[in-house]
């Protein structure tokens, strides 16, 4: 470094300095030399992105096999097909929901990562499911939330919750053993004749499946004698596999059915009073007023029982993926915030603190002003993200939910790949979701300007 | 910062104490159940491959932990010694890798030409870069399917990387070209009086300070292709399919192969997730940078 180097110092980067010549000859050669850096990416940006856009925005004005110009047709089509207008709307709530779900999610993991010791793992348990293919994650939420309770773990879950606030067994399929004095109809299992208090009614019942029988269940025992205001009586399951014992009669280590609800119907139908059988079958009805009643067994008994939310169904199945998405993109939030955060020079916060200023005040009056700019990066990400979504809402769905869970991204490769062949409003389409990430092009290339003039 | 929060805490009352360290414990509650929340998903896929596909079919994944004899590698060693799989699996290699070294080369070389190059129109250029950077791939694939099927490479591996490619370089270009500027000037000015060409300044002083700003950029772009399903979908066959889209066509048989589709599904996320632990800093820096695609 002598004393010529001085002088480029204060140049401006590049070409054109007057350490330089700056002949014609000497600018077309830097100009050559640029297009030679610049060809491949020229070419290709070209080639496959800028000739796609323009053929495209043409072929969208043509028809189904591009034969014919048909005008707006297409894009009159999009909104007024039924498939193409539910894609459409569900891009809606798309929009709505995700980004500002994730984004809240994000900011709340972000604040709170600063109050504990593990942040670090935290972090990378929230954003580890940014690096998996949205195939794996869509694979993932399919299997989770299947129907059946005993395959998708959500369904599994709320079971296993209802079963422990509610007492009440269920045992599909009972039916009464002929001739032991009991009607069945409508699913109610009941006494064919009514029972005097101080009386006992016993129910033998068959059909259930020996598996639904809880472990709780002790053989059934014969009911203690009712008193006056009383009935009593032991449901059971009349049936010993491999065959043995007596049938419509208690014995040979039938097993009693706990949790039955019994009920005493009075005469004029209402309910006098009710009770539950215990481990061995039992119960006892008291309280009664003396009189007779019929003893019944309601079908709620009976029912399959609480069997979880059809999640796949067409109801639910865009919660599910917007779902599977906030899991995949609520980390992309957390850690743009997060660094966002760790920028920040905090003594704002902590003289405000001194002040007396709680942590929410800290924090709506301080911190988020002060993020805003990274919250709004991650927003308009989002959103541009959310638009063009795929996989997920081509993965997660079963055949049946398809059509309700349909978005513009997925109905434009249905209807001119996925058998529709209809790249005319296929290629409406595309510019319909090109249309509406203008805006966010927009505010790119205004940001990049701001940026340069600082 | 430490000694400041030690100040304000020694000002602190023992009641104002006592309720700090109840919210930190609450916090640390909650975000170990949102941490349980968020692992559930991926664990559960995990303990899924290991499965019979017996015990697939009839019970979930956590009876496991009463049941764990059913855990078995079976699946893996079915989808291993399943060509289907495995040259598929091959072909995602085959598409992710060159992938990632042209849009890192290319991307390179316009990324300098945009930071330290004089010529007309250069702004107007980048602008357009820029503008392109959002653009959803969804207007390419019609007229590309029809391009490529004209010159006879729809259906090829090298089809599927030449759109990958044509559609990373924005991201790459804008990434590496923000990176590019930030190194000194007097740096490039003392190699160009020394006579050095653009060639060697890029070869011997750009490409060596950019290795981590090359590095995020190759990771963000090696996880984009290695996960993509879509454009997969229209311009691969069955002879050039990448895993999302062999796994994805196991999806109509829903319900009666969960042990082919989670350990498939399994078994495409090892890469990408070994890459992630690995780089994550890397990964990171590249979101932060901008990532609107």
């Amino acid at each position: 470094m002598t004393d010529s180097a001085v002088a480029p110092v204060g140049m401006d980067r590049g070409e054109g300095g007057e350490g330089r010549p700056s002949h014609g000859a000497s600018r077309r050669r830097t100009f050559f030399i640029a297009l030679g850096f610049l060809a491949p990416a020229l070419v290709l940006l070209g080639a496959l992105l800028l000739y796609p856009i323009v053929y495209t925005v043409i072929r969208s004005f043509f028809s189904a096999d591009g034969g014919q110009f048909t005008g707006f047709d297409n894009y009159v089509t999009m909104f007024t097909n039924d498939s193409t207008f539910t894609a459409i709307r569900n891009n809606i709530i798309w929009v709505i929901v995700a980004p500002i779900a994730c984004t809240v999610l994000g900011l709340i993991f972000a604040v709170l990562l600063d109050k504990i010791k593990w942040s670090t793992a935290f972090k990378l348990i929230i954003f580890m499911p940014m690096a998996i293919s949205m195939l794996a994650a869509g694979v993932i939420f399919r299997t989770m939330f299947q129907e059946n309770p005993n395959l998708g773990v959500v369904n599994a879950a709320l079971v296993g919750i209802n079963s422990v606030f509610g007492d009440d067994a269920a045992y599909p399929g009972a039916n009464v053993r002929p001739k032991t004095g009991l009607a069945g109809e409508h699913g109610i299992i009941r006494s064919e004749q009514a029972i005097e208090t101080g009386g006992e009614m016993n129910f033998p019942l068959v059909g259930i499946r020996p598996d639904t029988v809880p472990e709780a269940a002790k053989p059934a025992e014969q009911a203690q004698s009712a008193d006056a205001d009383q009935i009593t009586g032991t449901v059971w399951l009349d049936f010993v596999k491999g065959g043995g014992g007596v049938n419509g009669e208690i014995g040979a280590n039938k097993p009693g059915l706990p949790g039955v609800r019994v009920d005493a119907v009075a005469e004029d139908g209402t309910i006098a009073g009710h009770a539950q059988t215990d481990d061995t079958g039992r119960y006892v009805i008291d309280g009664l007023k003396q009189g007779s009643y019929t003893v019944a067994l309601p079908a709620a008994n009976f029912d399959e029982g609480y069997q979880g939310v059809s999640w796949l169904s067409s109801t639910f199945i865009t919660g599910v993926v917007i779902l599977s998405y906030i899991w995949i993109w609520a980390g992309f939030a957390m850690v743009m915030i997060a660094s966002g955060l760790s920028a920040m020079d905090r003594s704002l916060q902590e003289a405000a603190r001194m002040d007396g200023a709680n942590e929410w005040q800290v924090f709506r009056r301080i911190t988020a002003p002060l993020l805003s700019p990274v919250i709004i990066v991650v927003f308009v990400t989002l959103i541009i993200n959310v638009l063009k979504i795929f996989d997920l809402v081509y993965v997660i769905p079963p055949g049946a939910s398809k059509p309700a869970a349909n978005v513009i991204a997925v109905e434009m490769w249905r209807v001119s790949f996925g058998g529709g062949s209809n790249q005319g409003l296929g290629s409406a389409l595309a510019i319909l979701l090109l249309l509406l990430v203008l805006p966010s092009m927009i505010i790119n290339v205004k940001r990049f300007r701001e940026e340069r003039q600082r | 910062m430490t000694s400041e929060l030690t100040i304000v805490r020694g000002k602190r009352t023992v009641g104002q104490r006592i309720l700090d360290f109840f919210s930190r414990s609450v916090v640390n509650v909650v975000l170990v159940i949102v941490a349980l929340f968020w692992l559930v998903p991926s664990v559960g896929l995990f303990l899924a491959s290991l499965r019979t596909s017996g015990a697939s079919a009839s019970s979930g994944w956590w009876t496991v932990f009463v049941k764990p004899t059913q855990l078995t590698l079976e699946n893996y060693a079915n989808l291993l010694s399943n060509p289907t799989i495995t040259g598929s699996f091959w072909n995602t290699i085959m598409i992710a890798v060159p992938v990632t070294f042209l849009v890192v080369i290319i991307g390179a070389l316009a990324g300098y030409a945009f930071a330290w190059m004089e010529f007309p129109g250069r702004d107007w250029l980048l602008i357009a870069v820029i503008v392109l950077l959002a653009v959803p791939i969804q207007v390419a694939l019609i007229p590309l399917a029809r391009l490529f099927g004209a010159i006879g490479i729809f259906g090829s591996l090298f089809g599927v990387i030449l759109f990958h490619v044509a559609f990373g370089l924005p991201f790459a270009i804008f990434l590496l070209r923000n990176f590019f500027t930030q190194v000194p000037s007097e740096l490039l000015e003392a190699a160009r009086l020394d006579g050095a060409s653009d060639w060697r300044i890029f070869v011997q002083v750009i490409l060596p300070l950019g290795v981590p700003a090359i590095a995020s950029l190759a990771i963000f772009q090696f996880l984009w292709t290695w996960n993509d399903m879509l454009v997969a979908l229209i311009f691969t066959n069955s002879e050039s399919q990448p895993l999302t889209v062999a796994i994805q066509s196991q999806l109509r048989q829903f319900g009666s192969n969960i042990d082919v589709l989670s350990s498939g599904a399994f078994l495409s996320m090892i890469v990408p997730l070994i890459v992630f632990f690995a780089f994550q800093r890397y990964f990171v820096t590249a979101l932060l940078a901008g990532s609107q695609r």
